[in-house]
């Protein structure tokens, strides 16, 4: 028996979804964005809720409105300013310094592989090992001062740096290595027009966990022994049962950490296509 | 112009290709055809210079190869262009390499991606382009160098059937204009008859040449021709030829086995 399939003229097949009112289709587009808001609302309502009606102890749970109350406090009486200042310096420091030893040592055992395997077991070892135990020696070589958190955060953003730059150099795409030595392609030109561009994307990676790295550097290393900075704050709001006070600085090192990330993770996303396609 | 070769490369004892000896005239399009692994990417590869051969030796106009030279051209399988560099970039990136990113030199390019139609898209990146339009990329590129030999290892074989068809035009349209030496690489037979001066057949491993054949069809040519009696008498030809070489391995199933005149589908 024949079948007929039949387009009713004037009745074209559509597709995608039906026209929707602007109310919904603007609905449609930030449907993610709008039930995580609706989800921090609400959260933020119990707690202020669970903080302030005398359920539970507030210096035991803070509540949003407490929080903002200590916060703006602390602004306008103005010594924050100071911690805050080191805080960033610190983190500024060990974060550059780990950029300039990770890039290039990430890129040089890469490329020469009897140098990466005598650095390997080091880096291997350092890696493993929870930096945080190193603090003691940290403050003994390097005094309480911000010395000695630049070394935490160094030692704490520096590994992946190194790692993901390793990685970058390693995943080259060798289809563009054959292009390259079928045109005559030296190795130092192999690297300059290969490995180095075709390793950025990577790099970026390892600076946005180098940024996690550094920030639980910033605020251990200060929390541990320090004189000033924002993990020092905390510290002290915390053993003398400032609750309130202790959130703000928690809000605080949380909103640093989150505007890097974001930033970073856009500078990423720019580069994706430059990430080698691996089998082709 | 003369090539002469003779490689016996034994990697893990395997000896992939044996007495092979071509003479290909300046200017002449020829394409080797073969079984499936009979070696003629490696072919193709040693006389780029990519490959160390661990015994044996490949002379090219009676010098011996030892790497990649300025007088050979690759036009890979994969487009293999730099992400990060535009069509412009991609072109000049040979030239750059030899370090002859000179100023007449960025004329040429000019011209190429004229030639290969990407004007209008110089400043686009790879993965803005369509896979037809990325192998032009790579075509240009190997021909920026300006090799005596263009050597093209299976350029679109990744392409879809159409596109495919209207790349082959565009490839004869493009060697018409530059007229140089082509050796092109292919499993299929009808791209390899409708764009070639003549057809070379390498037997199964180890690769030797079995068959020379002269496609004796007036250029310049139109798609059309792909069906003429004449064409398809080639086709037939070459197609038991390979046949033969695959029987030769054992590998054929008993129904192909019956008879010469069954084609492979296209790609």
């Amino acid at each position: 028996m024949a079948q007929e399939l039949q387009l009713i003229e004037g009745d074209a097949l559509e597709l995608g979804t039906r026209k929707q009112g602007w109310l919904a289709a603007a609905y449609k587009d930030h449907e993610g964005k709008l039930i995580g808001l609706l989800a921090i609302v609400v959260v933020g309502a119990l707690w202020e809720y669970v903080g302030t009606s005398g359920i539970m102890n507030p210096m035991f749970t803070s509540a949003p409105s407490r929080i903002y109350d200590a916060g703006a406090k602390l602004f306008a009486e103005g010594s924050i300013w100071k911690d805050i200042s080191v805080s960033t310096w610190e983190f500024v420091l060990g974060f550059a310094l780990s950029i300039v030893v990770g890039i290039p040592v990430g890129l040089l055992l890469a490329w020469y592989r009897r140098l990466n395997y005598a650095f390997d077991p080091f880096v291997t070892i350092l890696y493993a090992t929870p930096r945080i135990a190193l603090l003691p020696l940290l403050i003994i070589w390097f005094g309480i001062g911000i010395n000695s958190k630049i070394a935490v955060i160094f030692l704490g953003a520096v590994f992946p740096i190194l790692m993901n730059t390793f990685a970058g150099v390693r995943t080259l795409d060798d289809a563009l290595l054959k292009a390259a030595r079928s045109f005559g392609a030296n190795d130092r030109q192999i690297f300059l027009t290969i490995a180095l561009p075709g390793s950025v994307p990577f790099i970026l990676t390892g600076l946005r966990l180098g940024v996690g790295r550094a920030l639980i550097g910033v605020v251990v290393g200060e929390l541990y022994a320090a004189t000033a900075g924002i993990g020092h704050l905390i510290s002290i709001f915390g053993s003398t049962f400032q609750t309130d006070k202790v959130f703000v600085g928690v809000a605080l090192i949380a909103l640093w950490g989150m505007i890097l990330m974001r930033v970073l993770q856009i500078i990423e996303e720019r580069f994706d296509a430059w990430r080698p396609e691996r089998s082709s | 112009m003369g090539l002469e070769y003779f490689i016996a490369r034994t990697g893990h004892r395997l000896v992939a290709l044996k007495d092979v000896n071509l003479q290909i005239r300046s200017g002449e399009f020829v394409s080797i055809v073969g079984p499936s692994g009979c070696g003629k990417t490696t072919f193709l590869n040693a006389v780029d210079g990519l490959l160390k051969i661990s015994k044996g030796q490949m002379l090219l106009d009676g010098q011996l190869i030892t790497g990649p030279g300025k007088d050979r051209g690759m036009v890979f399988q994969s487009a293999s262009l730099l992400p990060w560099r535009t069509v412009r970039g991609n072109i000049l990136y040979g030239l750059e390499l030899q370090g002859r990113n000179k100023s007449e030199a960025k004329e040429r390019v000019d011209g190429l991606i004229r030639l290969v139609g990407l004007a209008g898209f110089e400043n686009s990146f790879p993965s803005q382009l369509s896979g037809g339009m990325q192998q032009r990329v790579n075509l240009a590129r190997a021909l920026a160098v300006d090799p005596e030999i263009l050597l093209l290892d299976e350029p679109f074989a990744a392409l879809d059937a159409q596109t495919r068809e209207f790349m082959q035009e565009e490839l004869l349209k493009v060697w018409n204009a530059t007229r140089k030496t082509a050796l092109f690489i292919t499993h299929q037979i009808s791209e390899a008859i409708y764009l070639s001066d003549r057809v070379i057949v390498f037997s199964a491993r180890p690769g030797m040449v079995k068959e020379s054949i002269e496609i004796d069809i007036p250029r310049p040519r139109k798609l059309s021709v792909k069906r003429t009696p004449r064409f398809l008498e080639y086709e037939d030809h070459l197609w038991a030829s390979i046949v033969e070489e695959v029987r030769k391995q054992g590998m054929l199933p008993d129904e192909i086995k019956s008879g010469p005149s069954i084609r492979p589908s296209d790609g």
